[in-house]
Formats: C-alpha cells, structure tokens, sequence
C-alpha cells in the first residue's frame, strides 16, 4: 500500500517555497540546487550569515541524500532514479525551512533514529564534542561519506532536528528531515 | 619536488602546495561529493615532503564553505603537517575567516583542539 510522499507538505501552511525538487540527486542536481537558492537569497538580499548557514546544511543535506538513500520500492512511480530524494526549500519569517525526503530501508530506520535522538537531546557543547569525536576517529566511507553530517546542521543551526518516518510498506519507510535555518 | 598548483572550481579549492616558493595555501570552496579523490595527492605529496621539509613552512587555509566530506580530508592534512612539526621542524597553520563567521572561526578552532600544531586565527575584515 503506498501513500502520496507529498502528503508531508500539504500540512506546511505557512512559508513560502522557494524550491521544490523530486527526482533523481546527482552531481549536477546538487549544484543547481546550490545555485539557484544561492542566487535567491543574494536577490533578495539576505544577510551573509545566514546566507551561509543554508548554504551550508544544503551543502550537507542534499550530499546525506545523495550518499544514504536507499533505492525506490520496486512498485514506486519513479523507477528510473537511482538515488531518489525529495527537496523542499521554504523562506519562512525568521529564516529558511530545508525539507528532505527519501526512502529507508525497513532495517536502517532504528539506527537512523537513533542518531538522531542522540543529537536532539545533545546540548550544544556535546554537539561540538560529538563532532569532534567522530572527525577524528571515524573512517570516511569509500563514497566519502564521513557520518557527520546531521551533526553539523544540528550544529550550525543550533536547532532540534525535525524529522518522520512514514511506513510506505512492509519493506520501507519514508524518512523526511525537516531543518529550520534561522537568525 | 614538483609542486601542487590546482585550479579552483566551484566545488574544489584553489591548491597551491610549492616547496622551492615556500607557499602552501587551499582557498576557496570545498565541496565536492567525495573528498578523498580530490584530497588524496595533497596528503601523498605532504608524505613525501615530509621528508624533507623546509625549516619553516606555514599553511595558509582560506576556505569559504567546506562540507563534511572534506572536513575529515582536511584533518588528514594537518596531520601530515603535524608529523613534520613532531619532527622538530617548524610548521604554523594561518586559519583564515570571513568577519562574523563564528562557523568557519570555530571550526578552525576544532582543528587546533585536535592538532599538536600552532594556529593563527585570522579574521578577514573587507
């Protein structure tokens, strides 16, 4: 039984998107994507700070799609992606609103999970030692994924980590990260 | 030693790494997908000029973005040059960053934590 993946944003009322993608996240999909929000905060003026702070958990955001994702359930619409991944970018009253969404396989949910309640109840300064922790004495993956990734937007952002796993079948969940990015 | 000189692109740093000029410098953005591709002859060619270094050599790092990824390349860097400084050669790390970017300041500080080599935290005031 499958669901709309896109039901998670029809309850995001308030914000304003300024990106949505679905599809497959490659190389090149990732610099259009850091091109064109780039050039819209630059349009509309916002300050440098935060500028590089959503550059920034972009940056690790869409690169925790582009290394993680699980492979789409054989029944899925889109079957020609091999690295399916969802991107909402909203601009929100204090600041912007990053939303992933991706397919996890049934057994790497727990420890997804996991990781991220670690990071949630972690305090700042813990945040920053966890980083370091893992900086210096976890290996880098041969696809170079180091394992830091939502520590650093949990880190750069200084906010929880919002997030959903939706059951899409026996087999798979749809995990959705939702980041705020503000002042 | 032949030198590094790589041409930065929107994703990869400018790298200069020239023994005979005395000037190690990466500048600019680093964020490419995977890291360890990029990063691998820098760590190699600071193996090999570890050997034998200058009695002096100062690294300047001038880095506007750098994503995970990279961080943990980075760290191999240092330490390389941490090595060289073990050995009793002088090596002093120049952390370069933008004013108001406490981010890239306190990542700076990260490696100074972790690294037995002298930082200098300098903010670039435009």
């Amino acid at each position: 039984m499958s669901f709309n993946i896109e039901n998670y944003f029809s309850d995001l009322s308030t914000g304003n998107t300024i990106l949505y993608y679905k599809g497959n996240v490659d190389s090149d999909v990732i610099n259009h994507v850091l091109d064109t929000v780039e050039d819209k905060m630059v349009a509309v003026k916002e300050q440098s700070k935060l500028r590089k702070k959503v550059y920034n958990v972009l940056v690790e955001s869409l690169q925790n799609l582009y290394h993680h994702v699980d492979r789409v359930p054989e029944d899925f619409e889109d079957q020609t992606s091999e690295k399916f991944g969802l991107l909402v970018v909203k601009k929100v009253s204090d600041g912007y609103r990053i939303i992933t969404g991706n397919f996890v396989h049934i057994e790497n949910v727990e420890k997804l999970e996991e990781k991220i309640k670690r990071i949630n109840r972690s305090s700042h300064e813990e945040i920053k030692e966890l980083y370091k922790f893992i900086l210096n004495h976890q290996r880098i993956s041969a696809k170079g994924g180091g394992g830091l990734g939502l520590v650093d937007i949990a880190r750069k952002t200084g906010n929880k980590l919002e997030y959903a796993f939706k059951v899409y079948d026996s087999n798979y969940s749809f995990f959705y990260l939702d980041i705020l990015v503000n002042e | 030693m032949e030198p590094i000189i790589i041409e930065g692109t929107p994703k990869t740093p400018t790298v200069k790494f020239d023994s005979t000029e005395g000037v190690f410098e990466i500048k600019g953005r680093s964020i490419p997908e995977n890291s360890v591709e990029f990063y691998k002859p820098l760590v190699d060619w600071l193996d090999t000029y570890k050997e034998s270094p200058l009695n002096k050599t100062v690294v300047n790092i001038r880095l506007e973005y750098f994503n995970t990824s990279s961080s943990k390349c980075i760290l191999d860097v240092f330490k390389k040059l941490e090595a060289i400084h073990k050995a009793k050669n002088e090596v002093e790390v120049n952390w370069y960053y933008e004013e108001d970017d406490e981010d890239m300041l306190e990542a700076g500080e990260d490696y100074e934590s972790i690294i037995r080599v002298p930082f200098k935290m300098i903010e670039i005031v435009e």
